[in-house]
């Protein structure tokens, strides 16, 4: 352990030069995936603006049937954890570890509590048969379309819950490492890359929310 | 010349008007191609023989192109490709805007078979006449998966799709039976999911369709079997009104005005919208009003009650499918044309 | 940091030693194999997977030739027939045709021709392949025990519909996806992040800077397949009516999906197989490239524009005549882009020195299937030709004289020309030049009469056909077999010159490009110290050959 109160950086790969060149090497890697996971979300916007041009009412019906109380409890609690992510990232920057622990345990329970409402509305949809395709059987709608939308509902949703889950699994990662004090003003990565993913998954949802509960 | 062309690549014979100018441009590119393509195999062929490699660490000039070279580089395939392009994309035009005057027949792909109705004639299964010199348009769609009206001969090519009609338009030049081929993948018997137009002089055929019109009701008996590949002489939704008469069906369904009955009218009724008892909507498609017949009272529409007897096994595949062709066939704005024939 | 040693040889030294030291022989236990993070034997690791896939892929394209010698039934029936196809599509470029040159070549020689150590993220790079492993292997699963007969299309809503079970065939396209685009991540950041000095952009050598377009193109692109796929999966499996117009779905949205990854992917084929001409070509006229920039940018220019063509595969879908239009006069400018290219290669041949040898053959082939190929490609895109041409055995010839004709080309010439680097010994040179004469004839034998059969109009995924087709497929059989012995040929000779052939000295084909500067085959660490590079990897204009200023140990 340094005099500074945090662990020696991990050894520099021996095909670095400099361990700047190594962090950009990283965060370049990381912005590039981001870039394909946009182009994954990208696929369904295009499903979705398709169908609603075909069934516009339908797509309006099924909107104003959302709970637009719990998106718009979600939508904050993803913000809210996105702002402690980023203090989390700034704190890691400047050696206080400690702090960036509980920013991103923080960040944690705020992604947990998210899932924890999108299970409360999946299983409003559950019983009012809300479902995409065959299984649906909802007597609200009554344009055609419906089960289009809850296809597209339930698969951008699910897709976006499942990379909450990544994101929470890789905070969940950098912040025992944060307990373990290993990150320093050189050596912070791990912290930033795993923050620039729970943005993206806040970016998602930002573009979700609208789409499905407020247009 | 356009004879030797076409038969030195191996195309078929040119029968209908469009063939003559996709040929064209297809002698245009297919020259330009070869010698470009030998151009290019030459030079290297001769930079080869003049450059080779005379002993070993042989020294050679740093040669770059000119200014001059990029820009021929650039422009003359560009020249020609846009070319193509123009000429290509006059004719496809042509192609997407079927004449007002052309003659309507409704082509169906089903795995594996093509069905083509008149709109005011026969029905037949795999067989396609046309008149020759008039234009014909086909309003394609498919009851399943993806098909595609190919027919070589006139160049000329569809996609059927389930869910929506396209079209595509020719007009034939020279009497005669020219093949009509499935090409988008649909199954088990793709490659056997051909078909037959049959070109006729224009007198011919105005014959023949006013001697299908009148054959209808004596032929019915003849149309049992819809699998074959055998001409079906005759209108299937005349023969399914006379099925539908069979089986009772007008005690309890309108088939003269939209008023609902026992059960509902069948005026209008396909591709209605039509909103069933469980709250669900449904078009009533083909599938639909085929299941209803098969299980009725697993979709029941909203407002009747569950009293329709099952006809499953009382009615054949082919009878079932006759009587969604009347259905079709009944539209408040042209019923009685449609239907024709005596009782 | 950098330790500028100048050293001079002559050109081939007659009579090399074989390193005792290097990758192939630093740790020799399985694991050191399987667990390796070598950029260079997780190339080899690749080229074992992809020898696999062209292997089972080409003994199914057999299979299904054999079943076209005859009008009617031949040896197997429709289904399997339908299965065959499917699987030979699938395998041929999900197994071997993507990863093939990237996970090969492209991971063997991009850190060396760099001057770097290794690919920015080593482990990353041995995940990618074991994900590669995986999707394949889950695929390959699918497709004999649930048998997919959709074609490798995956058309909806047949494929949404069919009997077959085609949910881990999906399933493992998605997966092997995601290493593709890991692969492509590691190439983008090793390029830009790992470039020893004086290895600017433009002293890039020009198979990197192919290699940088593919790797655009799969990072934009795959994620896009991945969706696709998994929506079929979800709707083959609990009906959801995505793209099922019974439900409300749009089958066409599948298609424009579908080709929005599966047209550029064409580009991830063939961009690389591109780049390793540009290095061949040189090497073999022993004469600098005409016209780098023209080349280096009109890879980047297909990237590009590869994005804005897919609509070219719904000519005869319904799609309005002005969409047509418009995919088709961004499709020409794939073609330009693409001529750009041949008239540079051929110009570098112009004043070379030309030494007639295997790869030199294969360069001879590709730029025939290529301009014949791309100009047939230009033909079909010529809206109103593509109306007689669309899903005919024009488009299966079209499509092969570029994916496999020029591509196998590539990959061929590459194997050739990188095999005494790799491997540190020589091919017999008759027997190479043989191998190329009887596949390039071969494939010329198998694909014209193709290119005929759809002029005559014959449908492609045929199981049976009308009886005017049959002369032109027995000769398309005939030229298969041909195809068939040429490779078997090059396994033979192949596989005894990996361990008898005539050791091959650091550089046997006196070439200037940077991966030649070291040692045949490479140390692990491949330089010592950082190189610094002073000419460009195409300058052939002095005499003799002279080392870059590389720290290596010779």
């Amino acid at each position: 352990m340094t005099a500074e109160g945090w662990l020696e950086p991990p050894p520099l790969p021996h095909h670095y030069e400099t361990i700047e060149n190594h962090q950009a090497a990283l965060r370049f890697g990381m912005w590039l995936f981001l870039g394909t996971e946009v182009l994954l979300f990208a696929g369904i916007f295009v499903g979705y603006f398709v169908f609603r041009t075909y069934f516009p009412e339908s797509f309006e019906q099924a909107g104003r049937h959302l709970s637009l109380f719990l998106g718009t409890l979600n939508t904050f609690l993803l913000l809210t954890s996105s702002l402690t992510v980023a203090l989390a990232h700034h704190n890691a920057e400047h050696g206080k570890n400690r702090n960036a622990f509980w920013l991103l345990m923080a960040s944690v329970a705020m992604g947990a509590g998210f899932l924890c409402i999108k299970a409360i509305e999946y299983t409003e949809k559950f019983h009012e048969g809300a479902l995409p395709g065959k299984f649906f059987s909802f007597s609200e709608i009554t344009a055609p379309g419906g089960p289009v939308f809850y296809v597209v509902y339930f698969f951008s949703t699910g897709l976006h819950a499942l990379h909450v889950i990544v994101g929470m699994s890789l905070l969940t990662w950098v912040a025992t490492r944060c307990w373990r004090k290993e990150f320093s003003p050189t050596y912070y990565a791990p912290v930033e890359n795993a923050g620039l993913y729970w943005h993206l998954v806040d970016l998602v949802w930002i573009f979700l929310y609208p789409l499905l509960y407020l247009v | 010349m356009n004879e030797l062309m076409r038969r030195l690549l191996f195309l078929p014979e040119q029968a209908s008007t469009f063939a003559h100018d996709v040929d064209n441009l297809h002698y245009f590119v297919i020259t330009v191609t070869m010698v470009s393509s030998l151009a290019v195999g030459l030079t290297a062929i001769a930079f080869f023989w003049k450059y080779r490699r005379r002993h070993e660490n042989q020294a050679t000039p740093f040669v770059a192109p000119t200014a001059l070279f990029e820009v021929l580089a650039i422009s003359v395939p560009l020249f020609f490709f846009l070319v193509w392009f123009a000429i290509g994309f006059r004719d496809f035009v042509k192609l997407s805007s079927p004449p007002p005057e052309a003659m309507d027949v409704y082509v169906q792909g089903k795995q594996w078979m093509w069905k083509f109705a008149y709109p005011e004639g026969p029905n037949s299964i795999g067989v396609l006449h046309v008149p020759a010199n008039r234009p014909v348009r086909l309003l394609i769609t498919s009851r399943d998966v993806i098909h595609s009206v190919f027919v070589p001969a006139f160049r000329v090519k569809m996609d059927a799709l389930p869910g929506r009609y396209t079209e595509t338009w020719f007009t034939a030049t020279k009497p005669g039976r020219y093949q009509i081929l499935c090409t988008e993948y649909c199954g088990a018997q793709h490659s056997k999911m051909w078909g037959e137009v049959v070109v006729m002089a224009p007198e011919v055929f105005d014959e023949w369709i006013k001697e299908q019109q009148r054959g209808l009701v004596t032929r019915q008996d003849v149309l049992a079997d819809e699998t074959s590949q055998v001409t079906q002489q005759g209108s299937l939704a005349q023969w399914g009104k006379h099925v539908a008469v069979a089986q009772g069906c007008m005690r309890c369904h309108n088939v003269d005005s939209r008023e609902p009955a026992t059960g509902p009218s069948w005026v209008d009724l396909y591709q209605q919208h039509t909103k069933l008892a469980d709250g669900r909507e449904i078009i009533a498609d083909e599938a639909y009003l085929t299941e209803s017949m098969m299980e009725p009272n697993v979709k029941v529409v909203a407002g009747y009650q569950e009293v329709m007897p099952n006809y499953q096994g009382k009615l054949s595949g082919p009878e079932a499918a006759a009587i969604v062709e009347f259905i079709k066939s009944l539209r408040s704005d042209r019923t009685v044309q449609a239907v024709g024939g005596e009782e | 940091m950098t330790a500028p040693v100048t050293t001079t040889a002559a050109v081939p030294p007659s009579g090399a030693e074989f390193p005792k030291k290097s990758y192939l022989n630093d740790g020799t236990t399985i694991r050191s194999w399987l667990l390796t993070h070598d950029h260079k034997r997780i190339a080899l690791l690749y080229l074992v997977g992809t020898t696999i896939g062209l292997f089972l892929g080409g003994v199914f394209a057999m299979v299904i030739r054999l079943e076209l010698l005859t009008p009617g039934p031949t040896i197997i029936e429709a289904l399997t027939y339908n299965r065959m196809f499917t699987l030979h599509g699938l395998i041929m470029i999900f197994m071997f045709m993507i990863p093939a040159i990237p996970g090969v070549f492209g991971n063997f020689f991009l850190p060396i021709m760099l001057g770097a150590k290794d690919v920015a993220f080593p482990k990353w790079n041995l995940t990618s392949f074991y994900v590669y492993l995986a999707g394949a292997s889950l695929m390959l699963w699918g497709l004999i025990t649930g048998g997919a007969d959709t074609g490798w299309t995956f058309y909806t809503p047949y494929s949404t519909t069919t009997a077959t079970n085609i949910t881990p065939v999906m399933l493992g396209v998605f997966i092997i996806g995601f290493s593709s685009i890991l692969t492509g991540l590691n190439f983008i950041v090793t390029i830009h992040t790992l470039r020893a000095p004086g290895v600017t952009w433009f002293k890039m050598p020009l198979f990197v800077w192919a290699i940088y377009a593919t790797s655009i193109i799969q990072v934009l692109a795959t994620p896009v397949l991945g969706l696709t796929t998994l929506l079929v999966a979800a709707e083959h499996t609990f009906g959801f009516g995505f793209f099922d117009p019974a439900r409300g779905g749009d089958p066409i949205l599948f298609q424009h999906l579908f080709w929005f990854y599966s047209h550029p992917a064409v580009y991830i084929m063939v961009l690389p197989a591109m780049g390793v001409i540009s290095e061949v070509i040189c090497a073999v006229a022993r004469k600098n490239i005409f016209g780098y920039k023209m080349i280096a940018m009109s890879s980047l220019g297909i990237a590009f524009v590869g994005f804005f063509a897919w609509g070219h595969h719904l000519f005869t879908s319904g799609q309005s005549a002005f969409d047509a239009g418009a995919f088709a006069a961004i499709s020409m400018l794939v073609g330009v882009f693409t001529a750009i290219k041949v008239f540079n290669w051929v110009g570098t041949l112009y004043k070379g020195a030309i030494a007639f040898t295997a790869p030199f053959a294969y360069i001879c082939g590709f730029l025939f299937f290529l301009v014949f190929g791309g100009m047939t490609g230009v033909a079909l895109a010529t809206v109103s030709l593509d109306v007689h041409w669309q899903d005919t055995y024009f488009v299966v010839a079209h499509f092969h004289f570029i994916m496999v004709g020029a591509v196998i080309m590539g990959f061929l010439a590459a194997l050739h020309y990188w095999f005494p680097k790799m491997f540190g010994r020589k091919y017999p040179e008759a027997w190479g030049l043989l191998a190329a004469g009887l596949i390039v004839l071969g494939f010329n034998a198998t694909f014209i009469p193709q290119f005929l059969l759809g002029n005559a109009g014959m449908p492609r995924r045929y199981y049976e056909y009308p009886d005017r087709f049959a002369a032109l497929n027995v000769a398309s059989t005939a030229g298969a077999s041909l195809l068939a012995f040429g490779f078997i040929i090059i396994a033979i000779y192949l596989a005894i010159a990996l361990t008898h052939g005539e050791v091959a000295g650091r550089n046997p084909w006196g070439s200037r490009g940077y991966e030649w500067d070291v040692p045949s085959p490479p140390p692990t660490e491949n330089f010592d110290t950082v190189p610094v590079f002073t000419r460009g990897p195409h300058e052939y204009q002095d005499v003799p050959e002279e080392l870059s200023k590389v720290g290596h140990a010779i």
